[in-house]
């Protein structure tokens, strides 16, 4: 199963373990991952499910192309990680 | 008479006691995230704290009567989007988010029901909450109003409603305040709403849509309690007041600048009112580096200007619009400015006792709320 894991500036907030969720996309790997953990789906997502402006998410090393639909594909194997974009300094 | 007072900084929410006569920091809360309004609710003794974290988006928080710990609660929310339409452009060109961006208001909506709030957001969202913000419903009639449309950014980049007035004769009256979409009125507890900013001058406009009062940027709107037909505006122009619950407004010109983002009027006095000007809006600071309160008495015939305790000499604090407040006597008031300074005084701005010159800046004061 694809695992995701999250930047450590969101855990003073809310906690984000590492965790292992299936998934083929982005959106059903956090769909998953936000199941399990409802409070996270605001931190990282906004109210249209988009990723928020200042947030980044890397799979297997790459950031994702559809930051709106979040439509990349995920294979079994794949590592996500949920960053804080580099901003205000 | 209040004893404690609130202020949400960029940095923090910073709770201020008085002691035997010196007002300290005594408590901070959310210390290094952006603390960017707040409520001490009289009705209940919660108090509730907006944050805007830069890169995880907005939160409200509550911390109820006699609780030790903050709890998350709901944020308001936009709808969604109706599928396959792309985010609005307002007619300035500029691509308005369909995610709340800030919460710029918030305010108990009916005093007999403790819970009752409403909030004002960025962009022009209006929400209303009966159970202290655990869920949140957009004001349908004011968001589908085909006038909500044409607001566009003022103080930020997009349009927001940052007043929300509830008229203490009937709740179901409630007044905002729109930067910039002029002062909106509902008789009906929000069922329906209409313009009510006639008499305000927008000289950014061409001539032609000078007096539009669709446009008028309204920087913030109060209402005295004790006369409730009489209402004061900060704008974005110059001063106004209306005598006539608002049918309309006539413009004061004050020395020495009539520019200012923030003002109180008197619990019981309409005709008394303090603003804190700055030079204009090309240049916002203080005039000539005084900072200075400006208060009338009579209607905004004179007024006067109050720097006792004040710094007179290369001061460049700006006070933002939700800046200043006044307590429930009228004889305290506090405001904070952007370069990190909070003031109080306990004879109506007669003398100013500095309580810190070291904040972060400044977007909220407010007395703790009093029953």
């Amino acid at each position: 199963m694809p695992t995701v894991a999250f930047t450590e500036n969101i855990q003073r907030h809310v906690p984000c373990p590492p965790t292992e969720v299936p998934g083929g996309t982005v959106r059903e790997v956090l769909d998953a991952v936000f199941a399990g953990n409802p409070q996270a789906r605001g931190y990282v997502l906004d109210e249209q499910g988009e990723l928020r402006k200042h947030m980044a998410i890397f799979l297997d090393g790459r950031m994702i192309r559809d930051r709106a639909g979040l439509s990349d594909p995920v294979r079994p194997d794949s590592k996500l990680y949920v960053m804080q974009a580099l901003s205000g300094g | 008479m209040s004893t404690r007072l609130y202020a949400a900084t960029r940095k923090g929410l910073f709770q201020v006691e008085r002691g035997k006569s010196r007002w300290t920091v005594k408590k901070t809360h959310f210390l290094g995230d952006n603390a960017t309004m707040m409520l001490s609710d009289p009705r209940d003794g919660t108090v509730y704290v907006a944050l805007g974290h830069g890169h995880f988006g907005v939160k409200l928080h509550r911390l109820r009567q006699g609780a030790r710990k903050w709890e998350e609660i709901t944020t308001p929310a936009l709808p969604p989007r109706p599928e396959g339409t792309a985010p609005r452009v307002d007619p300035m060109g500029r691509t308005i988010p369909d995610s709340v961006q800030l919460i710029w208001a918030l305010e108990p909506a009916d005093p007999a029901r403790p819970g009752s709030l409403w909030c004002g957001t960025i962009p022009g969202g209006l929400f209303r909450s009966d159970d202290g913000g655990m869920t949140w419903e957009l004001n349908r009639a004011l968001w589908d109003h085909p006038k909500r449309l044409e607001w566009v950014g003022g103080g930020a980049d997009y349009p927001g409603i940052h007043s929300v007035s509830v008229d203490p004769r009937d709740p179901r009256r409630v007044l905002v305040g729109v930067s910039t979409g002029g002062v909106w009125a509902t008789t009906d507890g929000g069922a329906s709403w209409n313009i009510s900013s006639h008499g305000m001058r927008a000289d950014y406009f061409p001539p032609e849509q000078t007096n539009d009062p669709h446009v008028q940027d309204v920087h913030r709107l109060v209402q005295c309690p004790a006369q409730p037909a009489e209402w004061w505006v900060q704008h974005h122009n110059g001063i106004f007041r209306s005598t006539d619950d608002a049918a309309s407004w006539r413009e004061l010109r004050v020395a020495p600048s009539s520019f200012g983002f923030a003002v109180v009027v008197h619990p019981r006095d309409g005709g008394t009112a303090w603003f804190v000007p700055g030079t204009s809006d090309q240049r916002r600071i203080p005039v000539d580096g005084h900072v200075i309160v400006n208060r009338t008495r009579d209607g905004g015939k004179t007024f006067e200007a109050l720097t006792k305790g004040l710094p007179q000499r290369h001061a460049y604090d700006i006070t933002y619009r939700h800046g200043l407040d006044i307590d429930a006597t009228g004889d305290r008031l506090a405001f904070g400015t952007t370069t990190g300074s909070l003031w109080v005084t306990e004879d109506q701005g007669d003398a100013w006792q500095t309580i810190s010159e070291h904040l972060p800046p400044v977007y909220c004061v407010r007395f703790a709320g009093q029953a």
